[in-house]
Parts: C-alpha cells; sequence; structure tokens
C-alpha cells in the first residue's frame, strides 16, 4: 500500500485548494497529477476512481477520496486539526462552514460573465463586511486560534479565505484588526511560511488559461 | 443547562429534514419551534443566537449550533452513527456527500418557475440513474448498511433522499433492487418506522417555499 499522498485536479485553486493548505499546514508530504486534457479525466472515470465521477480526488492511506468536506475532514481527524472533543469539533465545524461558504462567493467570480463581474464583486465585499468578517474578529476575540487554544481546520481555512478576499479587494480587513493580527500570527507558523513561500504547491489566482482548462476537461458541464 | 434538543426553522424540509431524520434515527426526543413571521427571525438575530445570521438552528447540549453540516457531524458522532474510526468516517462522508448534492438538486425543484419544472426534473432523473444511485446499489451489494455492517448516517441520508426521489419519480428504482431491499429493512428499524408514521416530526414536501423568502 503506498504511502504517498497524490492529488488529482486542475493547475489551478478550485475545490482543492482547500485540501492543499490543509495538508501544508499539517506538514504532509504530497504529489500532484495535473487534468490538462478531457481524456485524462475520461481515464479516472473509466479506472472507477471517481465514486461520484468528480475531482478533487485525493489518493491517502489506501483509500480514492473524493467530496472535498470528506477529504478535508479525514486530513483534519488524521493531523489533529479537529479539536479535542466533539464539542470542539462543532465550533471547527460551524466555523469551517461559514468560511466555506465564503470561498465558495469567492471561488465563483472568476466564471462570472463579466458584465456581472462588478455587482458580482459588491456582493462578496457586502457579505464579507456583515456576515462573515464580524464573527471571525468576535471568535478570535482572547486568542491566536479561533477553538480551543490550538491550531485546527477552521484556522487554516480562515487565513486562506482571508488572504483570496485581499487579492479581490485590498483593504476589506481595514476594520478587523484581529483578523489582521491573527493572519501574521498564523504565516509565522513554519509548516505555513513554507506553502506561502515562492515554489511551494500553493496555485495562483484564477487566469484565464485555468478558466478554460476547466470548461475543455469538464465539458460536459459547460455546453 | 437545558438538556432539551430544540430545532428553530421553518415548518417544512429545507435545510432542517436531515437533521429530524437523524435525530429521530438516533432516537433523540426533539421539540421544534417554527418562524412564522419575520419578527421572529429578527428575534433570532438581535439575541445572537444565528452565527452567520442564518437557520437553521439546533440547541443542543448548552451550544447554538448552526450549518446544516455542522450540526449533522455533531449528532452523528454523539449517537454513533459516524463509523467506528477515521476510515469508516471518510467512506460515510464520501456517501453522506453524494446524498446530499442529490438532495440539493430535489429541493431545488419546487423553487423552479414553472417553465422550467420539467426540465429539471428530467436533470434530476438523469443524475440520479446515472450519477448517484449506481454508486449506492453498489455500495449496498455485500451489506444492509453502506459503511461497516452497522447503521450510519449515510444510511439515514440515503434513505431520506432515495424517498423525496420516489415522491417526484415514482418509479425511479425500478433498476436498483438492492436500494429498494435496502429501504425496507430500514424502513423497518423501530426508529425509523416511528418516524414514518402519521404525527411524527417529519415534514410533508413541498411546504417550503413561501416561508422561505423571510430569510432574504
Amino acid at each position: 500500500m503506498s504511502e504517498r499522498v497524490v492529488l488529482h485536479y486542475f493547475n489551478g485553486r478550485g475545490k482543492m485548494e482547500a485540501v492543499r493548505w490543509l495538508l501544508a499546514a499539517a506538514g504532509v508530504q504530497f504529489e500532484e497529477v495535473f487534468l490538462t486534457k478531457r481524456e485524462e479525466y475520461e481515464k479516472l472515470l473509466n479506472d472507477g476512481a471517481l465514486m461520484f465521477q468528480q475531482v478533487p480526488l485525493v489518493e491517502i492511506d489506501g483509500m480514492q477520496l473524493v467530496q472535498s468536506k470528506a477529504i478535508l475532514n479525514y486530513i483534519a481527524g488524521k493531523y489533529s486539526l479537529y479539536g479535542k472533543d466533539l464539542k470542539e469539533r462543532a465550533m471547527i465545524d460551524m466555523y469551517s462552514e461559514g468560511v466555506s461558504d465564503l470561498m465558495d462567493l469567492v471561488i465563483m467570480y472568476p466564471l462570472t460573465p463579466p458584465e456581472n463581474k462588478q455587482k458580482y464583486l459588491s456582493n462578496i465585499e457586502q457579505k464579507a463586511k456583515d456576515r462573515f468578517l464580524p464573527v471571525f474578529e468576535k471568535g478570535l476575540g482572547n486568542s491566536q486560534f479561533l477553538v480551543g487554544n490550538q491550531l485546527s481546520h477552521a484556522d487554516v481555512h480562515l487565513l486562506e479565505v482571508t488572504l483570496m478576499l485581499q487579492e479581490l479587494l485590498p483593504t476589506i480587513l481595514s476594520r478587523f484588526p484581529k483578523i489582521q493580527a491573527f493572519q501574521e500570527k498564523m504565516k509565522a507558523l513554519p509548516t505555513i511560511s513554507k506553502f506561502l513561500q515562492p515554489g511551494s504547491a500553493r496555485k495562483p489566482p484564477p487566469h484565464e488559461a485555468y478558466v478554460k482548462t476547466v470548461k475543455e476537461v469538464l465539458s460536459h458541464l459547460f455546453k
């Protein structure tokens, strides 16, 4: 049984980036196989590797895991990033699901038609400032971490989404000093600092070539 | 600290129904507070009960849980419906997320304008038959349950979604004999049988559309 962790996805962020972040934060080495042609996707399908015909796919500990939440839950559980008991896990899940909702909004931005982009961006800004960021600002009240005074999946997720937000809206954290301080402390953690350096597995913001590849490989979704 | 489990939602299925199913399957008693007026939703907001300004909200074990996946994960963990180890949990999560994707498709149906309903129904049918049901049929090849030879949340979600499917497409399971047999065995389990009887907390289909717009 191979000990390697192998990620199968496009050469871009999408639904796999949160998985890359969590593995990196946990200090876990992994390899990546990038989908560039439809034939590669079809081979994965024919091999029966994709339970619901979808990527992300992560090969880990003898399993072929799909469904990003299943993958993230497994990694968090295995590498002690899921709190110390069920109640801490519930808090971590609440924060993570909130981050995930915000991330879904940000991920859709490059796929919106040009004429809708400005309005969509305003919607992201308003939801971030009204619904999401105040919750994390409050959650970081007295601690460096969101739950249980130790690093969890929720913290890694929060760092990821706030960095993504700043790429689109550079001053978005101006009224959220605790989140700013949180970012600085997180970035200083060794595994995370390494992931933020050039040459790591971290992917750049979506660009034309990425969107084009996704649309070609998953052509059945974009008819 | 109250031991009561209290659900806050509309008087309908929506995002709370899976939670009702799971609590019922686990044999857990719960109460419900139904949102019928905007003022009630605004009170929950100003009380700070809704972390992200959204329902479902479940009060349980001194916590005010929101985000349906967080709620379901907690109930599954607490009542031993989440497998015996991390790997079983991963399998359960994969099946559950798949069931959830299918459920999301079905839940969109009543919100579609009349002229799009037939197309959407065809999409549900095609995705169910091509993408989802074959996976569960295969997963049940050797067992009454999807994972680890014991009841898990994945089984409860699968029963829920296949019953929902049959409400829209009555013959959808005709080529899936293992899922049919699975349904019969699940329905015979005491807690689930009880939930399927009239007068239980189970909500009828199609009841939700207008009341959900309270939140917007």
